[in-house]
């Protein structure tokens, strides 16, 4: 038994026949063949796997391609505003050495850009809070919450 | 922190201990990566990995029949379809006779020894409908007894996981330096212990995985998702193949999510995946999802040690005696007896010891195989050195930092030959300045601001608590590395090294380098690494080596290529090579800048391409050191333990990239938390795994890992290689087991004798 489905992904309309136990992740990575949003854990913990669903963070990989169904959805794809240029949360972290391996770091930039919308001028330890439900293995966080409040800075004088 | 940047040319060459942006984020940033599940091939199929849902089981039959007719399977793999039902995995350092008898085999066959060990492997046309075939396998499991701690895999009768070796003891080694008797004959004190290290691992977020694919007129298989060896590991799977011809087997890195010394090693997937490409004649992929990477690849650490130091009332250390346990787990891997050997070699760490004895027994028990984790040996190790020290301190009323620096090897002992072996190469510390470090340190961290902080009461019954740890770390194993460089005409740089990018920055690294010591910008540079088609030889990238011996490498062929490129200029403008500027032009007469030939003219003679090789050769290792001090806030209701502040104090004889040492060791930290802290491999009676997802199996996040303060220093350029550099991959991780042990028992008043710290382990000391 399959579905069609159609998913509007950083502002293209991905379209499959799926299968309703297909994950999102799965849909995103395998069908509209953007892989820049990667499987970490497959249970909604690492948040490795984060894209917006309407503006907001979910975890991929605990929803359903069905369930976005008709909805937005954002990947890292379609943060930068073009080939040549970061934007100011990517550019950051660049500046910040706030990557290593970088696996983490799509699911992280996708938390982080909408955490700055709700909370513009964030303090330190309430970007701790807000990227506790992110798992990063090599950066041990430090260069993240300076370039989340680097991105704060330059998006606010801006 | 210093750091020049060299210049010539008035060109800012973004070399040596400048910290330009790196080379390796751009891609990353924009979630155009590939890692290894990112990477297709056409016609592609998928691999599952059927595994024993038993610690310790026997079987005779594997029915297969269901699966083979399941939608959409392909194959079906079992150790009775391996040629010699499958060969062993050998390992590939700290080799020992006979731990040969305890090597795993790719797929079990009758017997299965832990939770996770594959028995076989299904292909189909998505990972969903190989997992949904692989329920239809049936297996007549009748599981046996199992022996899981590390005593009780030496105790008589205990159940055996290869019965015909009459033990479970893998491999053993005694270490004897100096009268240790007469040491403890003469002791004012003697403290001794036991102290257990917890099962943990790398766990890095990415997965493993692989993709195979087997051109059949050429007889070659091309292995994708390579990491740390692919040198190595192209060696080992032409072995497991039975192919004598290398140029059958080509291994390709990718990106890599991660390696912290798990990753990369052989496991039985990097021989079962190319071989269903073999059998299928199609691309096959695998991907381990996070319950099998918790029950599959490499866990470490779990040793139990019954140690003693013994001194003299003035804090004098005389002995010290250590006996240990390392649970190896069900098989020996890859490492072979890197754990335990590195772990008894450097126990003595940064003192002076007139007599030191140790011995340790590695053994298999039915829990996953182990192998080496970031600061392999030395995490446990430290922990219990740290903790004797510690306790001997509070026994003898003196400031632990006090104790320390009375024991701690003089300036004038270097190089210092501890009298221990590395596999087989003696254990000499480079060069050394211990005592200046920790003066540093505690000036720079305010030791003495500490101090008052810990005697002042906080508020709401919270305990305060300071810890140190001093120890002596190592890098640069595998005594060789190769390096090419290359000049176009066009002013482009490309080196090829045999080292590996696990994430940690090596190209940036080994760009650097290059910029220093040819000369030419950062930016012009392109590092090329991973493959082995395009790479002749290399040893990769683990144990904190890439940047002495891949970047040793690199410095040599860069400043030979320069000079080549400088001599040929020389006679051609008719100056001597030192009055001469090279830039990505060409080259010029300084001060007379209309003196100058192009580079397309002097490389004209080398088709446009200026090569130079390097192979830099170094069998003694380099021994950085540090400390870290941690202050913790301990809640005895609640046992949790708030690290208000951590500091780390690291010499590492010579930085090439500030940020990023100080990237490894912050992310070095995060993991030593995780491990002093939260993560462990617990198992229930029968040898379940108990943290079998991330729920369970807790990884520090952003609100556990503390900021972190870095002292780096360059007081002890190791002087066994031409860089001074001496690695800068695990300080971060080496003493936090140690240091926040001594934190949380300085502030309980109790002793530490077992991690991880979990609120429920410090609740019961906080109320004993």
């Amino acid at each position: 038994m399959t579905r069609k489905i159609s998913i509007e992904i950083n502002g293209r309309l991905a379209e499959g026949e799926v299968e309703p136990r297909l994950l999102l992740a799965d849909f995103i990575r395998d069908v509209a063949g953007l892989t820049g949003t990667h499987l970490g854990c497959e249970h909604g913990v690492c948040g490795a796997c984060t894209v917006q669903l309407d503006g907001r963070p979910v975890r991929s990989c605990l929803m359903f391609a069905v369930q976005a169904h008709g909805h937005r959805v954002a990947t890292v794809e379609g943060m930068a505003p073009d080939g040549d240029t970061l934007s100011t949360l990517q550019q950051a972290f660049h500046e910040s050495h706030a990557l290593q391996c970088g696996f983490c770091t799509p699911g992280i930039l996708m938390s982080m850009e909408a955490f700055l919308r709700e909370e513009p001028d964030p303090s330190p330890a309430s970007i701790r809070a807000a990227l506790a439900g992110n798992l990063c293995r090599c950066t041990g966080y430090q260069n993240i919450v300076t370039a989340v409040r680097l991105a704060a800075d330059r998006m606010q004088s801006s | 922190m210093r750091g020049t940047t060299a210049t010539i040319g008035h060109v800012d060459l973004n070399g040596i201990g400048s910290s330009p942006l790196r080379k390796e984020d751009w891609p990353l940033l924009r979630g155009e990566g590939t890692f290894v599940a990112d990477f297709k091939r056409p016609g592609m199929v998928h691999a599952f990995v059927v595994r024993s849902p038993f610690a310790h089981a026997r079987f005779t039959r594997i029915d297969s029949g269901e699966v083979q007719s399941a939608p959409g399977v392909i194959d079906v793999i079992t150790a009775a379809d391996l040629p010699d039902r499958g060969r062993p995995i050998p390992t590939r350092m700290f080799k020992d006779e006979g731990a040969n008898r305890y090597l795993q085999r790719p797929l079990a066959d009758g017997v299965a020894r832990y939770s996770g060990e594959p028995v076989a492997v299904v292909i189909a046309d998505s990972r969903y409908r190989a997992e949904d075939a692989a329920e239809r396998l049936h297996i007549d499991y009748e599981p046996l007894e199992v022996v899981l701690d590390p005593d009780e895999a030496v105790a008589a009768g205990a159940p055996l996981l290869q019965p015909e070796t009459g033990t479970n003891v893998a491999g053993r080694l005694e270490l004897n330096l100096g009268d240790i008797e007469e040491a403890f004959s003469q002791a004012d004190l003697v403290v001794e212990d036991e102290f257990r290290i917890q099962r943990h691992a790398a766990v890095p977020l990415e997965t493993r995985g692989l993709l195979a694919e087997y051109d059949q007129t050429t007889e070659t298989v091309t292995v994708w998702g390579a990491a740390k060896i692919p040198h190595v590991n192209k060696k080992i799977l032409l072995h497991m193949l039975g192919w004598s011809d290398e140029r059958r087997v080509r291994l390709v890195e990718l990106h890599v999510g991660g390696g912290f010394g798990a990753r990369g090693e052989f496991y039985p997937e990097d021989y079962l995946i190319p071989l269903a490409a073999i059998r299928t004649g199609r691309p096959v992929a695998w991907a381990e999802d996070r319950e099998e990477n918790l029950r599959a690849t490499n866990h470490s650490r779990e040793q139990v040690h019954r140690a003693a130091l013994a001194l003299k009332k003035d804090g004098t250390f005389l002995g010290l005696k250590d006996s240990f346990i390392n649970n190896t787990g069900a098989y020996v891997r890859t490492h072979g007896m890197t754990v335990p050997g590195l772990s008894i070699s450097m126990l003595p760490g940064p003192y002076r010891w007139p007599a030191y004895h140790g011995e340790y027994r590695s053994v298999v028990t039915n829990k996953t195989p182990a192998g080496t984790y970031r600061s392999p040996g030395r995490f446990e190790v430290n922990f219990v050195r740290e903790r004797l020290v510690d306790m001997a301190a509070r026994r003898l009323g003196l400031d632990p930092l006090e104790i320390r620096r009375r024991n701690l090897l003089s300036k004038t002992s270097f190089p210092f030959d501890t009298g221990t072996l590395f596999d087989e190469h003696p254990v000499v510390y480079d060069s050394g300045d211990y005592e200046l470090l920790l003066e540093k340190a505690m000036a720079s961290f305010d030791y003495e601001g500490l101090k008052r902080w810990r005697h002042e009461a906080p508020a709401g019954g919270l305990l305060r608590g300071l810890g140190t740890a001093y120890f002596v770390e190592k890098a640069g194993p595998a005594e060789r590395e190769y390096a090419r460089v290359e000049l176009n005409s066009s002013g482009d740089v490309l080196v090829f090294t045999g080292t590996a990018s696990v994430g940690q920055g090596v190209e940036t690294v080994l760009a650097q380098v290059c910029a220093s010591h040819l000369g030419l910008p950062y930016e012009r540079v392109k590092v090329v690494h991973g493959d082995t088609a395009i790479i002749p030889e290399g040893m990769g990238a683990f144990g904190s080596r890439a940047s002495m011996l891949g970047g040793a490498a690199v410095m040599q062929a860069s400043r030979e290529l320069r000079r080549r490129l400088l001599d040929a200029a020389a006679e051609e403008l008719e100056a001597g090579p030192e009055d001469l500027i090279l830039t990505s032009g060409g080259v010029s007469v300084a001060g007379a800048p209309s003196r100058a030939v192009s580079l397309e003219k002097l490389l004209s003679a080398h088709d446009g391409v200026l090569k130079v090789e390097d192979r830099f050769v170094c069998e003694l290792l380099g021994f950085p050191y540090g400390v870290h001090f941690a202050a913790v806030e301990v809640d005895p209701e609640t046992g949790s333990v708030h690290v208000h502040r951590y500091a780390v104090a690291y010499d590492i004889g010579r930085v090439i990239n500030p940020t990023l040492v100080q990237g490894q060791i912050v992310g070095g930290l995060a993991q030593g938390i995780g491990g002093a802290l939260l993560e462990e491999f617990a198992y229930d009676a029968g040898g379940q795994p108990l943290a079998a997802s991330f729920m369970d199996y807790l990884l520090p996040t952003a609100e556990e890992v503390p900021y972190v303060e870095m002292l780096i220093t360059e007081d002890a350029a190791s002087p066994l290689n031409p860089l001074g550099v001496k690695g800068a991959g695990e300080a971060g991780t080496a003493g936090v087991g140690a240091a926040i042990a001594n934190a949380v028992s300085d502030a309980l008043g109790q002793d530490i004798r077992q991690l991880p710290l979990n609120p429920q382990r410090v609740m019961e000391l906080a109320r004993a």
